[in-house]
């Protein structure tokens, strides 16, 4: 501990800047925070540093990683070049994860927070509704979903949000449950406050950390999603995706190796880096924890 | 609530959720856009104006759509899911011809991660900071993060140029007779690759829960005392402990049967197994709607299922909940 110099004195700190620092002190944050600049600095930077467009055809087809030069990480079946492929496979994946992270955390929020502020009737009915899209193999329904609409990256995100908000649901109905009955939300209560605001400016902002958690964990989930229905070939036509890569390079897998391990590493990689930021984030906002 | 009342409640439940499914499908079929009847019929071209007229008066297509609904369900509960006009046979007897192959991949690598999960979780849990320890952490990591077809793709990659052991793709090998024993060894053999990589991702699920719930038990009081009875330690593990630990994670197999169909079906098209997932993907890229619509229902009775017996073998091995309602 090297910032430990000054004078121990007991400081009031705000939960927000002490979860920051536990943060810091995480590696598995840390190493997630760097994972993840590395996957985004090479999908949106690295079109600048190496303007090579993915469909284009620069040498023989199947050529193995260093070779030429030219296509430092080898071609593919048609003889375009795998590095450009990553480079520009990663903001189609990106987005979707992103989108649809947030459709599933805005839904799942959303049911969750009035399944357990209410209870009751409300609580079975939505818990039932959660339950019927529990049941639904997730895949095959995004993978109808996609084929009967036009496979565009707006309704793959919606595909993937609309099969993955259970869990959240779930979770957040269990802090909803947990936290209205404390005494703060009485308090709130017993001052006037309406259950519009008990429910968003009282409950929600103290069952946040948990949700966070599971946002960045939702979002690693959503990517796997997208990269699947890419590799089956029902991702957004027009965009150039790792996991199109992958399904495409299939067929030469005992001819060419490097076609598939590439993107499916760069997959792996990004939702690696969101799991890690996830592990940090836990340990961060969750005190009994960071004693270890 | 005595047993037969709450096995009644739970049938009932299932039952409700099954239609729910059903009509789920029905509105699908009428949101999609274009012509419900080209959505039955498939948009592959193959059907005539006969056909298509046909498919209209069966599904009573002029009338209100609530008669529409009615009839949807009425065919449907008694087993007709419609005709696939691709491979031109009913939707059902495909399916059924398919379903064992998915059934038999799905539970291979669900026993193959829960036994293998439970042992990894006892020998982390004996020794919390060791390199059984390390390890399920590391495959965990590896099976939450890494995309399952890419695993399989991987593993491929690895038997079929360095260690050529097991087939890579396939259910049985065509060009070889053998007797019925034969048979099964084939298949058995054709099994390995898909079952591991379908399996690896819950075995280190159930690895890391079994250790927890292992380290939460071994504190416990009622270990204390075995111990101080003299008690050995393998019967410590194996018998007071393990029973305990290994009730969560069959519960959550039970519940994920669901996430554990949307992984077979990458894994058969990674690995060409003749299943249902197979064939939900080669019924998508022919247009063949009916058929993908049956695999959807059909695996989503198959989850009910699942969760239905999780939730009664739970009840039954679990004493402390069997009086609760």
């Amino acid at each position: 501990m090297s910032v430990t110099e000054k004078p121990l004195i007991v400081q009031s700190q705000s939960p927000a800047r002490e979860a920051m620092r536990a943060f810091r002190q995480s590696w598995a944050g840390m190493l997630g925070i760097i994972f993840l600049t590395i996957v985004v600095l090479f999908t949106y930077v690295g079109p600048f540093l190496y303007p090579v467009d993915p469909f284009e055809i620069v040498w023989a087809p199947l050529t193995p990683p260093g070779e030429i030069l030219l296509a430092p990480l080898g071609t593919d079946y048609l003889g375009r070049d795998i590095l450009a492929g990553l480079i520009h496979g990663g903001s189609a994946t990106l987005f979707v994860g992103l989108a649809a992270g947030f459709i599933t955390i805005t839904i799942g929020i959303l049911v969750g927070a009035f399944a357990g502020f209410f209870r009751g009737a409300v609580d079975e009915f939505l818990m039932r509704i959660t339950e019927f899209f529990q049941v639904l193999p997730a895949l095959l329904f995004a993978m109808v979903l996609v084929t009967l609409f036009t496979p565009t990256i707006y309704v793959v995100s919606f595909a993937i949000g609309i099969v993955s908000w259970p869990t959240t649901a779930r979770l957040t109905r269990a802090e909803f449950f947990r936290i209205r009955s404390l005494e703060y939300v009485n308090a709130a209560r017993s001052v006037g406050a309406k259950n519009g605001r008990i429910m968003w400016r009282v409950i929600l902002p103290n069952a946040l950390a948990p949700l966070i958690v599971s946002a960045t964990l939702t979002i690693g989930i959503a990517i796997l999603f997208e990269a699947g229905l890419s590799f089956l070939g029902l991702g957004d036509p027009n965009m150039f995706s790792w996991g199109l890569m992958i399904g495409a390079g299939r067929e030469y897998i005992l001819d060419a190796w490097w076609s598939v391990t590439f993107p499916g590493f760069m997959i792996f990689l990004t939702v690696l880096s969101f799991s890690l930021v996830g592990d940090g984030l836990n340990d961060a906002f969750n005190p009994k924890l960071r004693e270890r | 609530m005595n047993m037969v009342m709450m096995v009644a409640r739970r049938l009932l439940h299932a039952f409700i959720l099954i239609l729910a499914v059903l009509v789920l499908n029905f509105l699908l079929i009428h949101l999609a856009p274009g012509d419900p009847a080209d959505v039955i019929a498939g948009e592959m071209g193959g059907a005539t104006e006969e056909m298509m007229a046909d498919i209209r008066k069966t599904y009573g297509l002029d009338k209100p759509i609530y008669v529409q609904l009615g009839v949807y369900l009425g065919r449907a509960l008694q087993g007709d899911l419609g005709q696939s006009f691709f491979y031109n046979t009913p939707v059902l007897s495909l399916i059924l011809g398919r379903a064992g192959a998915t059934i038999l991949l799905v539970t291979t690598a669900l026993l193959f991660a829960i036994f293998v999960g439970t042992f990894l979780g006892v020998l982390a849990s004996h020794k919390p900071k060791g390199i059984v320890s390390g390890l399920v952490t590391l495959v965990s990591v590896i099976g939450y993060s890494a995309p399952i077809f890419w695993t399989g793709l991987m593993l491929i990659i690895m038997f079929a140029w360095v260690y050529p052991i097991f087939p890579i793709s396939n259910m049985f090998d065509i060009t070889k007779d053998y007797g019925f024993f034969g048979y099964i060894l084939d298949v058995l053999h054709h099994l390995v690759l898909p079952s591991l990589t379908l399996g690896i991702v819950y075995l280190a699920q159930y690895a890391r829960l079994t250790r927890a719930s292992m380290l939460e038990i071994l504190s416990s009081d009622y270990i204390r005392t075995a111990r101080a009875k003299g008690v050995s330690e393998t019967k410590i593990y194996g018998h007071h402990a393990l029973r305990n630990a290994i009730l969560p994670v069959v519960t959550i197999a039970g519940l994920q049967f669901g996430s554990i169909i949307s992984g077979a079906v990458l894994v058969e098209t990674v690995f060409s197994w003749p299943g249902l997932g197979t064939l939900a993907f080669d019924s998508i890229l022919a247009r063949d709607y009916p058929t993908v619509l049956g695999i959807l229902f059909f695996s989503s009775v198959l989850v009910i299922v699942a969760n239905l017996l999780t939730d009664l073998v739970y009840r039954i091995v679990d004493p402390r909940i069997r009086s609760g309602g």
